[in-house]
């Protein structure tokens, strides 16, 4: 039933998707702030050193509630149906994203190195 | 001939449509966007037993059925461009002939995912969401291979019925 071919798909995608994620793991940095962009519009930013609980509201009573506790940002709760974003795990290097679809809240780790500069010229 | 057709059409959709849901009952609490892809058996059981054409019928009554009874205009988008992508791709790799159906399905899994990252990628603007898809297209290999085993498995059993 399996062809010779169907192997060769089956090694070269998962070649490139471990090495996708080898690539990933190997050059990801902590971050030093989360983002929070609700309908692609920027909301307001925290930082991951100060422990905190927080409530995005979106339109017609979405919510979603995520919290900052050792520098890890989880999505404890959320009004979306599915609560993929809940289940995610907690993120904390850069560029690391919780997203929640069905509400378009983005949660995205931002601050590493070559951001430092920035918030020294703010 | 033509009410038999009508009678398979109506039976797919409804096998469709239940596998979607018990897909739904079915929690992967490592990302979104893992699935096992169930739903998916009647559209490329179709695609080897029917034709394109009908598995391209089937897998847009689906979706829209399932949208409207379980999702809302916001996930529809995302079945439609995992489910159009994926049959797209899959009509292709049959048509080539390098693939065995566990193949094709193969084909079908991962692009599914692809047209739904690309979507989450325009609608919340995140270019980074790509760091999702190598662990999606590892998970896609698994249950797209699966499928097309059940599906090969399905088709020989049940070629007279088509």
């Amino acid at each position: 039933m399996l062809k010779k071919n169907d192997l060769i798909l089956i090694i070269g995608i998962v070649v490139l998707g471990v090495g996708a994620l080898l690539a990933i793991h190997f050059s990801k940095e902590s971050g030093s702030k989360v983002r929070v962009t609700l309908k692609q519009e920027e909301l307001k930013t925290f930082k991951l050193e100060e422990d905190t609980i927080y409530t995005v509201e979106g339109e017609n009573g979405a919510w979603n509630t995520f919290e900052i506790k050792d520098g890890y940002v989880n999505m404890i709760d959320a009004s979306c149906p599915d609560k993929l974003c809940v289940a995610q795990k907690g993120i904390h290097y850069d560029h690391e994203t919780i997203v929640c679809l069905p509400n378009q809240v983005v949660l995205e780790i931002i601050g590493g190195e070559e951001n430092e500069v920035d918030s020294v010229a703010n | 001939m033509k009410s038999k057709k009508t009678a398979l059409y109506g039976l797919l959709v409804a096998l469709a449509f239940i596998l979607s849901y018990i897909e739904t009952l079915i929690p992967f609490p490592l990302m979104p966007g893992i699935k096992l892809g169930l739903a998916n058996l009647v559209v490329i059981t179709a695609l080897y037993g029917m034709g394109w054409k009908e598995a391209f019928v089937l897998s847009l009554i689906r979706i829209l059925l399932v949208g409207f009874t379980f999702g809302n205009l916001s996930t529809m988008l995302y079945s439609l461009a995992g489910g159009l992508l994926s049959w797209l791709m899959m009509v292709l790799a049959k048509k080539i002939k390098w693939f065995s159906m566990v193949g094709v399905s193969i084909i079908g899994g991962i692009s599914h995912n692809i047209g739904q990252i690309i979507v989450a990628i325009l609608t919340v603007s995140n270019v980074y969401l790509i760091t999702y898809l190598p662990l999606l297209l590892i998970t896609g290999v698994i249950t797209g291979a699966l499928i097309g085993f059940l599906g090969a498995l399905i088709v020989k059993r049940i070629k007279r019925l088509f």
